[in-house]
């Protein structure tokens, strides 16, 4: 069993193969070594991991393209890396084959209504990298408003429908037992069946994730009849994700999403985003806007990205409000209030750390 | 080859016979079988008029909502995501000119069927059956399209294919004889080369951009998996069941290791397996497509079923035609292949079909791992927030696909059973 003398030829013609590919990362990104960025260089297209099955966050429009606040969390990286937002190759993952695509190096990134938390960060756990969150998600409750319901209280002694097995009916045992509320649990084995007693009357309430609900309330017959308790369950911070062990990319895709939180703060918009490069090229004095936009400075080299990532991301798919008003809120049919989601200059938990 | 065979089948054809020859006497005999089979007695009587009554209001709300409460409009905005899924449009011709293709070709091995009966059938050229399916055809073609708002251009496509297909039909049925034998030879060989340059068309290759199965969904999909795993596991069944029943040990030892690891898992385990394992096994680049991966699960799956049926067929077989056949200086292939495969294969074929069918059901589950198979493409549609709520009008649809193919599988297989039947005698 000796190695054959061809094969050892071959090997310092892979290492030389190897280290090129590094000298050619360098020469875009001013010395920052990563892996996958040079992959995804290397392939000329982002593979980004979605649901594509999840109204408002990822689904399949009848061009055929993908629509949703997932889908275009994945464009705008794909802008800011490799200049075009169309350079994107989706992957529909189902919940149990997400950490593994992830691992395996499949995908190079989640964007996949994935609820950050301790167990899947840690490299004792799945091992993944969170980058910003990009919806605060939560679990509601849904009741007709002709129930005159306001808060969880009112619904003591009452049937609650809920799906069985999830962990949304744990969450409900557990509020209502420390709120010392009595309940009815009506657990049903799919959603269509819980969406359904709900509508047919067979309790007062429903409860899910918020957005869930308000995705199935702009189904219903009469959307307006129903209203969500202001009551949140649980905390379910939907956040985009990329792979341990590689912490360049993941900086370069936890800045692309930072940088669209940024532009809602500035008030760049993906219309006025061409006027305000061309604003900061002419106007030497707006130094925080010239090296936000790639003006001046080098945050794109320390990243491993293009000088112009900031602007790219944002022409491409707008600011995180837009982004947010665009694919769930009130330019589309689910019609979500921005609540949590908001900017944190408005009360909300959306925050930018400076781009400095 | 007739100790077991012929009884049953004998004894089920007769009765059948006589009915066909009085098409005159219809409505009074009818009507009399009729009232034999629903109103025999009165308690008879009264179950037919309850069941007729259950079946009517069934009927009756259904049509009620389909014509009057359902909003097709979720059908008719994704009718190319049904049809093939994210296949980039610059590329369709390509999967137009299959369809012109495979219209053609199945109209010229129709027409042929029918111009070169078995010796001892009718030669009827134009057979009721025959025109019933042209009607439905023209109907079909005249309907759906306009039902399904296509744009005019693309109706006239469709229009066009399938007068190809009738026309392709008329000619090879009246004119088939009179073509030169070694061109009707070719016809049943084109089949599978039409297959791979489908393929090839398809997928890109010969100068053909790629096009990344990725990008390949809906119905296209869906038939793509169900024939891949189809047409190769037959061959896979063969050869397993043939080796389950060698004498060789290590040979009978792997056929049954194989067939009993894949019936004792269940074909969504098998499938989660091979996407979820092969990424770790094979290093990022190198692990096949997740289509084809899937695409060979589902065929080794079907594969070991198949090899059960085929079993049965074998152990149907009399030991004493391999033994004669053998004994008149045959060698064991030539046996196997003359001999007693022919009478196992045709023993096997309901069992195989009834393999097939499931089998194109269980593509479904290819959208529990993240392909855009019809089942998938239907919940990514059902997920587009313009069309929430609408999944009545999704899933009667993908019910009344998988209905048409099932039901082509079949018929299919019927015509072909009745063909290979030897007892079958002279109508």
């Amino acid at each position: 069993m000796q190695p054959s003398p061809r094969w050892l030829l071959a090997l310092p013609l892979l290492l030389a193969f190897t280290l090129s590919g590094c000298a050619d990362d360098s020469g875009s990104g001013g010395g920052v070594q990563s892996m996958k960025l040079s992959t995804i260089r290397g392939r000329d297209k982002l593979v980004c991991g979605v649901d594509g099955k999840l109204p408002g966050f990822s689904f399949l429009g009848p061009d055929g393209t993908y629509s949703g606040l997932d889908a275009d969390t994945c464009r705008a990286v794909a802008a800011a890396v490799l200049g075009d937002p169309a350079k994107v190759e989706y992957r529909d993952l189902n919940s149990s084959e997400r950490f593994a695509a992830l691992a395996s190096g499949e995908v190079d990134m989640l964007a996949r209504n994935t609820t950050m938390t301790l167990s899947r960060d840690s490299a004792g756990g799945n091992g993944i990298t969170f980058g910003p969150t990009t919806f605060y998600d939560g679990q509601g409750v849904m009741v007709p408003v002709a129930s005159g319901a306001k808060t969880l209280k009112d619904l003591d002694g009452k049937p609650i429908c809920v799906e069985s097995g999830t962990t949304t009916e744990l969450n409900l045992a557990d509020r209502m037992r420390e709120q010392g509320i009595a309940y009815t649990p009506l657990k049903f084995q799919t959603g269509d069946q819980t969406y359904a007693a709900y509508l047919g009357g067979r309790c007062v309430a429903v409860t899910s994730d918020r957005s869930q609900l308000a995705a199935k309330r702009s189904s219903f017959p009469n959307p307006d009849e129903h209203i969500l308790l202001p009551e949140v369950m649980s905390k379910e911070p939907l956040t985009p994700a990329s792979v341990n062990g590689d912490p360049a990319w993941a900086d370069a895709m936890r800045w692309t999403v930072f940088a669209l939180f940024q532009a809602e703060e500035l008030g760049i918009t993906k219309a006025n985003v061409a006027t305000k490069v061309a604003e900061a090229k002419a106007n030497k004095n707006l130094a925080d806007l010239r090296r936000f936009l790639g003006v001046e400075g080098d945050f794109g080299k320390q990243l491993g990205l293009p000088a112009d990532f900031v602007p790219k991301a944002i022409a491409a798919v707008g600011n995180y409000g837009e982004l947010f008003e665009r694919n769930v809120g009130s330019g589309s049919p689910l019609k979500l209030e921005r609540a949590e989601n908001r900017l944190w200059t408005q009360g909300g938990l959306i925050y930018s750390p400076p781009f400095r | 080859m007739t100790s077991i065979q012929p009884g049953p089948e004998s004894g089920s054809t007769p009765p059948l016979r006589p009915a066909r020859p009085a098409p005159k006497s219809v409505q009074p005999s009818w009507a009399g079988a009729l009232r034999q089979e629903l109103f025999a007695s009165r308690t008879d009587g009264l179950v037919s008029v309850l069941l007729i009554m259950v079946i009517l209001a069934a009927a009756v709300g259904l049509l009620r909502w389909a014509l009057g409460q359902a909003q097709w409009a979720v059908i008719q905005a994704n009718t190319t995501l049904f049809a093939i899924g994210r296949y980039p449009i610059q590329q369709q011709w390509r999967l137009w000119l299959l369809v012109v293709l495979v219209a053609a070709l199945s109209g010229v091995s129709w027409g042929l069927l029918r111009a070169f009966p078995r010796a001892d059938r009718s030669g009827e050229i134009w057979p009721f059956n025959d025109r019933l399916a042209v009607a439905l055809l023209g109907f079909l073609a005249a309907w759906l399209p306009a039902a399904l708002a296509l744009g005019l251009p693309l109706q006239l496509r469709w229009w066009v294919i399938t007068a190809l297909l009738v026309a392709t039909r008329w000619l090879a049925g009246h004119w088939g004889r009179s073509w030169p034998p070694r061109l009707v030879k070719l016809v049943p060989m084109s089949w599978p080369l039409l297959y791979l340059f489908g393929m090839v068309l398809i997928a890109g290759g010969l100068g053909l951009p790629r096009v990344p199965p990725s990008e390949w969904g809906g119905l296209l999909l869906t038939l793509l998996m169900a024939s891949f795993a189809i047409l190769l596991s037959f061959p896979i069944g063969v050869v397993v069941a043939l080796g389950r029943r060698s004498s060789l040990p290590l040979l009978r030892w792997a056929s049954v290791l194989y067939i009993e690891f894949i019936r004792g898992a269940p074909l969504i385990t098998l499938l989660f397996l091979g996407q979820n394992i092969l990424g770790y096994m094979l290093p990022g680049g190198w692990a096949p497509d997740r289509v084809w991966r899937a695409a060979w699960v589902l065929t080794f799956f079907c594969g070991a079923y198949l090899a059960e049926a085929v079993r049965a067929g074998l152990s149907a077989v009399p030991p004493g035609q391999l033994e004669a056949a053998r004994s008149l200086g045959l060698s064991m292939p030539q046996a196997l292949q003359r001999v007693v495969l022919p009478q196992a294969l045709r023993i096997a074929l309901p069992g195989a079909v009834g393999q097939f069918i499931s089998l194109l059901q269980d593509t479904t589950l290819l959208s529990l791992i993240g392909l855009l198979d019809l089942l998938g493409t239907a919940r990514t549609v059902m997920a587009n927030p313009e069309f929430l709520g609408k999944n009545a009008e999704v899933y009667l649809t993908l019910a009344v696909l998988f209905w048409c193919c099932c039901a082509a599988l079949g018929l299919g297989s019927r015509a072909l059973e009745r063909r290979l039947d030897p007892t079958h005698s002279p109508a």
